[in-house]
């Protein structure tokens, strides 16, 4: 076992020992932390070339969408390489609605935009999901680059390439103002000029916009577990391991992969909406399908089929490359040099889903003993 | 319609000869499906780094203003140059991205994020390339090599654009009759290759059935090896083919004509040899009529509808997989 492993494991194991309380309180503090995190401002970990709440807005944004590719990769195996295509459609309806032709306030947007891609996934996914394995891989391909084509082109709804500006924010509280801390090497000061309202959605500053990221992935991660531990994900489970046999137990494997397919899409749509009222402004370039390649990576380096691996390899894939920015130029050619090592050293992730440990630990069983039976 | 109508023949000859350029790199792509089960995503940067090589060898040797039998060497070297770096950098891509995974049995999933690795490392270190030489200082020698490399690289080379003879009311260029006679030609070949050559039956032998190929006494990795090569040297020849065609090349030039020439593998049933030529064709020809039909900025829009209504229909593409199967 690597050392990367066994901490990942140790710790885990430290976790799951403790008692119920405890476990309560190590995940509440963890999660105020996570919420202060730009507050906090830590040395090291702050990112000296951006705006360190823009970049963990983003983080926190590419999270939801690996949480969302997560469930058609990780839970039903579909290899989706055009997840970009969601995202485009879920900022643009946003973009839209909420701008470019009409100006419907953003709370109605965002769920204007998920059902459009709810659909659009539908559309997309009910002929192309009964073709197998790579075939879907290019056909969701193809699917992220129409998406991108029809925006560059149908300029009477989409404004073309000059993008669609004015999108509306959240609607804004502004109760009362938090003081960032500053940090003079390794001693912290309160700076009360530079302070954060909670909570006003402006172009100034990230931080809000980061909190709304952050309460949908939580939000989402716990809907995530819900459907996971039901039926539905136990269906996605069998028909991901062994499509025939999953249909032959009574399971409708298509309806399932569908459902995988859609709620996928309404996760990604809801992504893009987020991304579009945070942006205000959004243009095809926005979508590119290269951006569909690095979310397969988000899902695969996690771990696929594990929500916090997912999560964790979404913010360090977005988070790395801002922090390390001085390297701006080689930081791609690292990115690919590090998925090339992590396919080498850690095929299986990160953090692999906990369930896929199982079984294969199980398959190895099976085959020592039956070679042990071939032998004797 | 009306445009298409009234030059309907330009148009298909014109989609005939970027046809050929997506099939002969569809055939890298559906070699290595064939052998492997993989899609080698890194293989439209083989055909970029092809290209590059004919750009540096021509520069090199001083190939500008050159005419006459000079001009056809020049070609011919053009060819040969892309094609071996093309092949030498697939083989590589091999080594280092796919072998070590192979020895450890991992799942096609990580395969693909290994060659989604190596694509970026490979086009990256195009778009860098001035940066090792700026450390030795070396780069305002080599400005024409590695200046700008963000930047389009133009094929150092005139060819006059010479009109030969009439299809019905189209005049046929000589650009034309290279692309599309040397990809004929080398499709050909190909064909014969792996039908009847002992190195073609092995690579049928472990594309139908790796484990009894072995047992058979074909050596695996000695294939899987030539796969890369021939699939490398077929990318090479379509960079040359692409330089003529377009003029220029770049670091990222290889994306979205990789992407083009997979669909094409797909379209017509990947694993399979002659599937990959009719794929490339189909697709180039209809991305021509639909660019006359729609506009040319609706062209790619057109390609791939084109194969999501082809899969419906035909879920295995338009000659079906499998290159053991398939005789070819």
């Amino acid at each position: 076992m690597n050392p990367v492993s066994s901490f990942f494991h140790g710790v885990a194991d430290r976790f799951r020992a403790l008692p119920r309380w405890g476990r309560l309180v190590v995940l509440a503090v963890v999660v105020v932390l996570v919420y202060f995190l730009p507050i906090l401002n830590p040395p090291v970990i702050t990112t000296p070339d951006s705006d360190f709440g823009a970049v963990l807005f983003l983080c926190a944004m590419y999270a939801l969408v690996a949480i969302g590719l997560n469930i058609v990769i990780g839970y039903a195996g579909l290899l989706d390489l055009g997840y970009i295509g969601f995202f485009a459609i879920g900022a643009y309806t946003v973009g839209v609605l909420g701008s470019a032709h009409a100006k419907v306030p953003l709370l109605l947007c965002i769920p204007a935009a998920m059902a459009v891609t709810l659909i659009s996934g539908v559309v997309l996914g009910a002929p192309t999901l009964r073709v197998r394995g790579d075939y879907l891989a290019i056909v969701t391909l193809g699917f992220g680059e129409i998406v991108r084509l029809i925006l560059v082109n149908a300029d009477k709804l989409t404004n073309g390439n000059r993008g669609i500006s004015g999108i509306p924010t959240p609607p804004s509280l502004d109760l009362f103002g938090v003081p960032h801390l500053v940090w003079d090497g390794f001693v912290a000061r309160v700076d009360l000029d530079n302070q954060t309202r909670f909570i006003k959605f402006s172009v100034v500053d990230s931080i809000p916009y980061y909190w709304l990221a952050l309460t949908l992935v939580f939000f989402v991660l716990f809907l995530d577990w819900r459907m996971q531990n039901s039926r539905v994900g136990r269906a996605w489970e069998a028909t991901r391991e062994d499509e025939d046999a999953a249909e032959l137990m009574g399971v409708p494997t298509f309806r399932f992969k569908l459902l995988a397919f859609a709620t996928g899409a309404a996760i990604g749509g809801l992504s893009g909406a987020l991304f579009a009222t945070k942006q205000q402004f959004i243009n095809p370039d926005n979508f590119t399908i290269l951006y569909s390649v690095l979310f397969v990576a988000m899902v695969v380096v996690g771990g696929q089929g594990n929500r916090w691996g997912v999560v964790v390899a979404a913010a360090l894939l977005t988070y790395l490359p801002e922090r390390f920015r001085d390297l701006s130029d080689a930081r791609f050619l690292l990115f690919g040099l590090a998925l090339m090592a992590l396919a080498i050293f850690r095929p299986q992730g990160l953090m692999p889903a906990r369930r896929n440990v199982r079984a294969k630990r199980a398959d190895e069983e099976t085959e020592v003993l039956e070679e042990g039976a071939a032998h004797a | 319609m009306d445009l298409l109508l009234s030059n309907f023949w330009a148009y298909t000859i014109g989609g005939l000869a970027f046809g050929a350029i997506y099939a002969l790199i569809a055939l890298g792509y559906t070699l290595v499906y064939g052998v492997l089960r993989l899609i080698n995503f890194a293989h439209s940067e083989v055909f970029m780094w092809g290209s590059f090589a004919a750009v540096w060898v021509l520069l090199a040797l001083g190939a500008k203003g050159a005419t006459g039998l000079g001009l056809v060497a020049f070609l011919i070297i053009g060819f040969a140059a892309a094609m071996a770096v093309s092949a030498a950098v697939a083989l590589g891509l091999e080594f280092v991205a796919y072998r070590p995974l192979r020895k450890r049995n991992s799942p096609p999933l990580i395969a693909l994020i290994s060659a989604i690795g190596a694509s970026y490392v490979l086009s990256e270190a195009m778009g860098l390339r001035d940066k090792p030489f700026k450390w030795f200082g070396a780069d305002d020698n080599l400005a024409d090599y590695v200046g700008r490399p963000r930047e389009a690289s133009p094929l150092p080379l005139d060819v006059p654009t010479v009109r030969l003879f009439y299809i019905f009311d189209y005049h046929v260029s000589n650009i034309d009759l290279i692309v599309l006679g040397s990809a004929i030609v080398m499709m050909v070949v190909l064909d014969q290759f792996v039908q009847r050559s002992r190195l073609g039956r092995g690579i049928r032998a472990v594309a139908q059935d790796a484990e009894a190929a072995a047992l058979m006494g074909v050596n695996r990795d000695r294939v899987i090896r030539l796969t890369f090569v021939i699939g490398g040297a077929m990318a090479g020849a379509a960079a040359m083919m692409y330089l003529l065609k377009i003029g220029v090349t770049r670091y990222n030039a290889g994306f979205l004509l990789g992407v083009k020439a997979f669909t094409a593998a797909v379209l017509g049933g990947i694993g399979n040899l002659r599937g990959a030529l009719l794929g490339g064709f189909v697709l180039g020809v209809a991305e021509s009529y639909g660019s006359a039909l729609f506009g040319s900025n609706w062209k790619d829009v057109v390609a791939f509808t084109l194969l999501v209504v082809i899969l419906l229909f035909r879920p295995t593409g338009l000659l079906g997989e499998s290159l053991g199967k398939a005789r070819a």
